[in-house]
């Protein structure tokens, strides 16, 4: 087979058409997994939400609350059926976290108690600091108070027991979960109805 | 050649991983489990197959001061496309809330770009070689670094989790240290010496 020259118009020509023509398909692919891929964040979300709060009807991914704070977003869920709270789904961070942010999914029950915890995000070590997403860490939390659980470390006089050589992280999550009951307080002055 | 070790070559005699040394960032971080280790080389076979199909119908046509450029355009493309599928349809969580194929591989998707195998395939072999030999090198050279990673992933997984494809079969932690980064430098080792010691033989 023969080479094309190496002419500047051919050049020209041929990166023009093999830009164009990736480009146009990049184009098409994006418009047709637009949908799919927003699905799939909302499905996720809805996960999240579903494992941390007992069963609801509403959908609350599509009216969410979010608040600023230590230099990110949080965003509040309201989960209801009919029409009684369930209770609040938090969306919370930390930037402490021993590989960088964290993002969890804190339940809290109407009546501030912590119903469940998921992880969203996190680059935490494998098989050391990944094992906050594990029941059994998780499990000191569910149905424990902040006013009475002291959201902290043992090591640092708090309640919580700390992953066995991931203190940093233990650390961080606590962090997170504090953050989400700080903006649970301020909702609750917002609406004191609830 | 003839196609039939056209193909297998990508297994042993020519294995991307364990013999050409090819692409090893993705090897070394992406397998920490045999399921990612599998996804990943999946998603890079299919770029693999993909662009040396349209380098080596394209390769005649593009001029050869322009060839490099043209086809990183052309594996970016791919290596977009896969990005984007994955979003869509491997982005959902599993069942106790693990984090989703996407999520565990996400940061070395877009690197599949700058994989080393992927250009020298389309530029050693698919660029001079006509359709179906480049096709078939592809298939036979993804899928050997497929199986590669995927060896390497399960090692690991055994060792570190006591786990093979999620499935428990030791309570507890495994090693751990075959988890993080060194183990994967230990059983990459390993694994090169055992490969090669096999190969050598027959």
């Amino acid at each position: 087979m023969a080479k094309k020259e190496s002419t500047i118009s051919n050049m020209v020509l041929t990166l023009f058409i093999v830009t164009l023509v990736s480009g146009a398909s990049l184009g098409f692919i994006y418009e047709v997994t637009k949908g799919p891929i927003e699905k799939a964040m909302r499905t996720k979300k809805n996960m999240a939400i579903k494992k941390v709060l007992p069963d609801f009807t509403n959908s609350p991914v599509e009216n969410a609350n979010s608040a600023y704070m230590d230099g990110d977003t949080l965003y509040v869920y309201k989960a209801m059926e009919n029409t009684d709270t369930v209770g609040l789904a938090i969306e919370t961070f930390t930037p402490d976290g021993f590989s960088g942010m964290i993002k969890l999914m804190v339940g809290f029950l109407p009546d501030g108690t912590i119903y469940d915890i998921a992880v969203l995000q996190h680059k935490e070590t494998p098989g050391l600091g990944d094992k906050m997403a594990t029941l059994d860490f998780r499990k000191q939390f569910q149905g424990q108070h902040p006013n009475t659980f002291n959201l902290q470390v043992k090591k640092d006089g708090g309640d919580v027991d700390a992953i066995t050589a991931s203190t940093i992280t233990s650390r961080a999550f606590c962090d997170a979960v504090q953050r989400a009951y700080e903006q649970y307080k301020k909702e609750q002055t917002h609406e004191p109805a609830n | 050649m003839n196609q039939r070790t056209n193909f297998t070559k990508g297994f042993f005699k020519e294995n991307p991983v364990f013999v050409l040394f090819l692409g090893l960032c993705p090897t070394l971080g992406t397998t920490t489990s045999a399921i990612n280790g599998l996804g990943m080389g999946l998603a890079t076979a299919f770029v693999l197959i993909m662009s040396n199909i349209v380098v080596s119908l394209t390769g005649s046509l593009i001029p050869g001061k322009v060839r490099i450029p043209s086809f990183i355009v052309i594996i970016a493309s791919f290596v977009t496309i896969v990005d984007l599928l994955m979003k869509a349809y491997t982005n959902t969580p599993g069942p106790q809330g693990e984090p989703s194929l996407y999520d565990q591989l996400g940061l070395f998707i877009p690197l599949i770009v700058v994989n080393c195998l992927v250009l020298g395939r389309a530029e050693a072999y698919a660029s001079k070689n006509k359709f179906m030999s480049s096709l078939i090198d592809g298939l036979g050279m993804g899928l050997g670094f497929t199986m590669a990673l995927t060896m390497l992933g399960a090692v690991r997984e055994i060792l570190g989790s006591g786990s093979i494809f999620n499935y428990k079969f030791i309570e507890g932690d495994g090693i751990l240290i075959f988890v993080l980064a060194p183990g994967a430098f230990i059983a990459l080792g390993y694994l090169i010496v055992i490969i090669n010691k096999l190969t050598k033989k027959a």
